[in-house]
C-alpha cells in the first residue's frame, strides 16, 4: 500500500514537471524541470528494479546531456519573447492531435488488458540480486556485436561534436605544431659569403 | 504491488505531453529537443514496465541502447544547434528557411 503511494506521487511529480517543460517561458526553467523529470523516472525505475540504468539515467542524462543542454541555452542569446509568439495560435490543433492519441492509447490498454497474464504483479527478487551483474551477463555475451556498435557510434558522436564546434577565426595567433615540425634546415639558415675586412 | 496499467498508462500521459509540447513551443528548437528527450524517456518506461512484468531481461538492453543513441543525438543536436546560431544569429524554427523546404 505504501508503495502505491509513492508510485502515484512520483508519477504525480514526474507529470507535473513534464508540464513544466513544455510550458516555460524560460528555456533554463524548461532544462532543470527536465533534470527533476530525469530523476524521478530514475526512481520510478528503480521501483521497477532496473537498478543500473536508473543510475546510468542520473549519471549520462542528468549529468551530461541536460548539463550540455544548459551550456547551449545560456551560451546563445535567445529572445525568449519573440519565441513565445504564437504560442497559443497552434494549440487547438496541438489539442486535437493530443486528444486523439490519448483516445488511440485508452483504447489499446482497454481492449487489451483483459486477462492477460501479464498483469500479474512480479515477485520481488530475491536478496543479493544484482541488476548489473544479470544485465551485464546478457549485455556481454549475446548483444556484443551490438554493444561495439553502440561504442563506435558514441565514438562517431564525439567526433562530429568536436568537428561541427571548432572553427579557425583568422587573425588568432596560435602555434601550428606540424608545419613547425615540418621545417628544414634550408627554410631557416641562409649561409651569406662576406668579403674580408681590409685595413 | 501497482499493476502495469499504470506503468503503461504514466508512459502514455508522458507521451502525449510531450507531443503537446512540440506543437506549443514550435518556434525554439532547444525546447523541441528538450520535448524529443522526453518522448524518448516514455518509451524506455514502456521498455523497462514490460521487461520488468515479463521477466525478460532483454527489454533493459533495449533501453541501454536508446540511452546511448539518445545521447548522441543530443551532441550532434546541440553541437549543429549552436553552429546554426552562429552564421544565422537565430534559433528561430521559422526563419531557418536555407534550403528551401
Amino acid at each position: 500500500m505504501l508503495i502505491q503511494i509513492y508510485f502515484w506521487f512520483l508519477a504525480a511529480v514526474l507529470i507535473a514537471a513534464s508540464i513544466g517543460v513544455i510550458t516555460s517561458r524560460n528555456p533554463v526553467f524548461s532544462a532543470l524541470y527536465l533534470v527533476l523529470a530525469f530523476v524521478t523516472s530514475a526512481v520510478l525505475w528503480m521501483l521497477l528494479e532496473a537498478g543500473f540504468l536508473a543510475i546510468v539515467l542520473v549519471l549520462v542524462y542528468v549529468g551530461a546531456v541536460m548539463v550540455l543542454f544548459l551550456f547551449v541555452v545560456m551560451m546563445l542569446d535567445i529572445n525568449t519573447e519573440e519565441m513565445r509568439q504564437g504560442f497559443t495560435r497552434f494549440a487547438p490543433l496541438g489539442g486535437i492531435v493530443t486528444a486523439v492519441i490519448v483516445v488511440e492509447l485508452v483504447t489499446v490498454f482497454l481492449v487489451r488488458n483483459t486477462g492477460l497474464p501479464v498483469l500479474v504483479s512480479p515477485t520481488p527478487h530475491p536478496e543479493g540480486y544484482s541488476n548489473t551483474k544479470e544485465l551485464g551477463a546478457v549485455l556481454y555475451t549475446e548483444h556484443v556485436y551490438a554493444f561495439e556498435l553502440a561504442s563506435f557510434l558514441l565514438l562517431l558522436a564525439i567526433v562530429a561534436a568536436i568537428v561541427l564546434t571548432m572553427r579557425k577565426r583568422p587573425g588568432l595567433k596560435v602555434q601550428d605544431i606540424s608545419s613547425q615540425v615540418r621545417v628544414r634546415r634550408e627554410d631557416r639558415v641562409r649561409l651569406v659569403s662576406m668579403k674580408a675586412e681590409k685595413d | 504491488m501497482i499493476n502495469l496499467t499504470s506503468y503503461l498508462a504514466l508512459s502514455a500521459v508522458l507521451f502525449t505531453i510531450s507531443i503537446a509540447g512540440i506543437f506549443l513551443n514550435r518556434k525554439n528548437i532547444i525546447v523541441l529537443l528538450m520535448c524529443i528527450e522526453l518522448m524518448l524517456l516514455s518509451v524506455n518506461f514502456n521498455f523497462i514496465a514490460f521487461s520488468r512484468y515479463l521477466g525478460d531481461i532483454n527489454g533493459q538492453i533495449f533501453v541501454f541502447f536508446i540511452l546511448t543513441v539518445a545521447a548522441a543525438e543530443a551532441a550532434i543536436g546541440l553541437a549543429i544547434l549552436v553552429v546554426l546560431f552562429r552564421s544565422k544569429r537565430t534559433i528561430n524554427v521559422q526563419d531557418l528557411n536555407v534550403l528551401k523546404g
